[in-house]
């Protein structure tokens, strides 16, 4: 078999891991934005309430049993206005994305739905499952890489925004955002070479882009021509991703 | 009642057990310059924030013109007016920070006429106009184009002065506007006040600057500790202070310059 050939049988193997690779970031950079504000979330419903019993002064002469009970009391109350639930559960979230391995994410959005529920996986699910769990997982890592960015911003930025009367969605998307993106480039384009390598892992569950492709070819051709072809692929596709990115860093360097 | 623009009355301020402000009061008239000095942690700067509504006062009453921004609530706290009347009363006062706070990824002038466009609903032309034309009194005609990085920070802090000065406010906060400085660029930031209250522009000046605050103030107050020392004309105040405090403060200043 030419190598020609064998490239067109890789060609919609690509095409595939284009696919991945572009709805994915589509839809995780715009998704861990609202991530990232539901891990900076402050919000806690019972804040006010302990704030106020807290407060109560304690009279000197109790039993030490009632003390010792107002004590855990006041412990109790503590916790539960430092209680921020969106916080919490997004942290919970993102910990579980980056703690396990995206190959294993895939597998249980694939088959969690037979084994949980029983519920007869569709072949065009495959495609999917793939992309949910990509979503998701990368979605996490970016609501990260947001939150240090928008993190770093200097309160004065928002302070001078607030004095000339700017709203919070003005200030947020006219004068924040578009300083953490610049600042936050680098390690997005880290990520984005990340995510064109780890669309092979949709290989686990043998949906057919470039990696699993070129397995099966290696293996009916018993030849290791197939995975140059890969390699090549993904490199190319990743010069390709690092040249626009350094491109979009150029482009915002018109400031300091 | 106009003629008041700022009016605060027993202000109170804590940061966590820390008493910052400890009953201020003090108003400030249309045309009035007002110089705020004291040592570091007096309360000057958080006065300041107070009054531009970036920190809320614990209690007391606070009022713009015919706007009241805060009141003395039921339970003694203060109480603010609601963000529409909030909103409103930011229109008439304007800040300049210690360390400019321009928006680097703007331009000179986009920096002075997006909030005039954006906030205020100005036309374009009418903003852009305006926004030149105070450009060009401060002497940053031909800085229009450059964005913030590539100014010295004494243009910097002119480009944030006529930043505030587009919006038209009716009272202008300066919080140590030559803090951040280099002593040979001070010079040019304090003219560009000084020209400002020599057209009667209402300010309140928080400042190290004495010799500035001496001839530039219509009336000056000295903080320490989180309360008014001492206040007056500023002949006086420097001249022949009366209280021990303002003459220790006075006198370590003399010997440092």
């Amino acid at each position: 078999m030419s190598f020609t050939k064998m490239l067109a049988m890789l060609a919609p193997g690509m095409l595939q891991s284009i696919a991945i690779f572009s709805l994915t970031l589509i839809m995780s950079l715009p998704l861990g934005l609202a991530v990232a504000f539901g891990r900076m979330s402050k919000w806690a419903p019972f804040g006010k309430l302990a704030e106020i019993k807290l407060h109560q002064n304690e009279s000197a002469n109790r039993s030490a049993f009632r003390r010792w009970l107002r004590k855990i009391r006041n412990y109790l109350l503590r916790g539960l206005s430092n209680f921020k639930p969106v916080q919490l559960i997004i942290k919970i979230y993102i910990s579980i994305m980056r703690g396990t391995p995206l190959m294993l994410q895939v597998m249980v959005v694939y088959f969690g739905p037979y084994y949980l529920f029983r519920v007869r996986i569709s072949a065009s699910y495959q495609f999917y499952a793939v992309i949910i769990a990509f979503v998701v997982n990368y979605a996490a890592y970016f609501a990260e890489i947001y939150r240090s960015g928008i993190e770093s911003m200097p309160a004065g930025q928002y302070e001078a925004a607030e004095v000339l009367g700017y709203g919070k969605g003005q200030t947020f998307f006219k004068i924040i955002l578009p300083q953490v993106v610049k600042r936050i480039l680098p390690s997005i384009t880290n990520e984005v070479i990340t995510l064109v390598k780890d669309t092979s892992l949709a290989y686990a569950i043998a949906y057919a882009e470039m990696f699993t492709i070129a397995r099966q070819l290696a293996a009916s051709l018993s030849s290791f021509v197939p995975f140059i072809g890969a390699a090549i692929f993904y490199y190319l596709f990743n010069l390709i991703v690092a040249v626009a990115m350094e491109k979009a860093e150029d482009g915002l360097a018109y400031y300091q | 009642m106009t003629d008041t623009i700022l009016d605060m009355r027993n202000i109170r301020k804590s940061f966590g057990g820390l008493e910052v402000l400890r009953d201020i009061s003090l108003t400030v008239d249309r045309g009035e310059v007002l110089a705020i000095i004291g040592p570091s942690g007096s309360g000057k700067s958080t006065l300041l924030r107070c009054a531009t509504l970036l920190e809320t006062i614990d209690s007391g009453y606070l009022r713009y013109l015919e706007s009241v921004a805060a009141k003395p609530g039921p339970e003694g706290g203060a109480e603010y007016a609601a963000k529409s009347e909030l909103k409103k009363i930011r229109t008439y006062f304007g800040l300049v920070f210690q360390n400019f706070n321009l928006f680097p990824h703007y331009t000179v002038l986009k920096n002075v006429t997006d909030a005039p466009i954006n906030v205020r609903k100005r036309g374009k032309e009418e903003a852009l106009r305006k926004g030149r034309e105070l450009l060009g009194k401060m002497g940053l005609e031909d800085k229009e184009d450059c964005y913030p990085f590539q100014l010295s920070g004494g243009q910097q802090q002119r480009v944030s002065i006529v930043r505030a000065l587009a919006m038209e406010p009716q009272i202008l906060f300066f919080d140590e506007p030559t803090s951040a400085l280099d002593p040979e660029l001070t010079g040019e930031v304090l003219k560009v006040i000084r020209n400002l209250a020599e057209e009667h522009m209402t300010m309140v000046i928080v400042t190290h600057e004495m010799a500035f605050a001496r001839a530039v103030a219509d009336r000056v107050i000295f903080m320490d500790g989180g309360v008014i020392v001492e206040q007056g004309n500023p002949e006086n105040v420097f001249g022949s202070p009366k209280e021990e405090r303002t003459k220790q403060f006075l006198a370590r200043y003399s010997e440092e310059k």
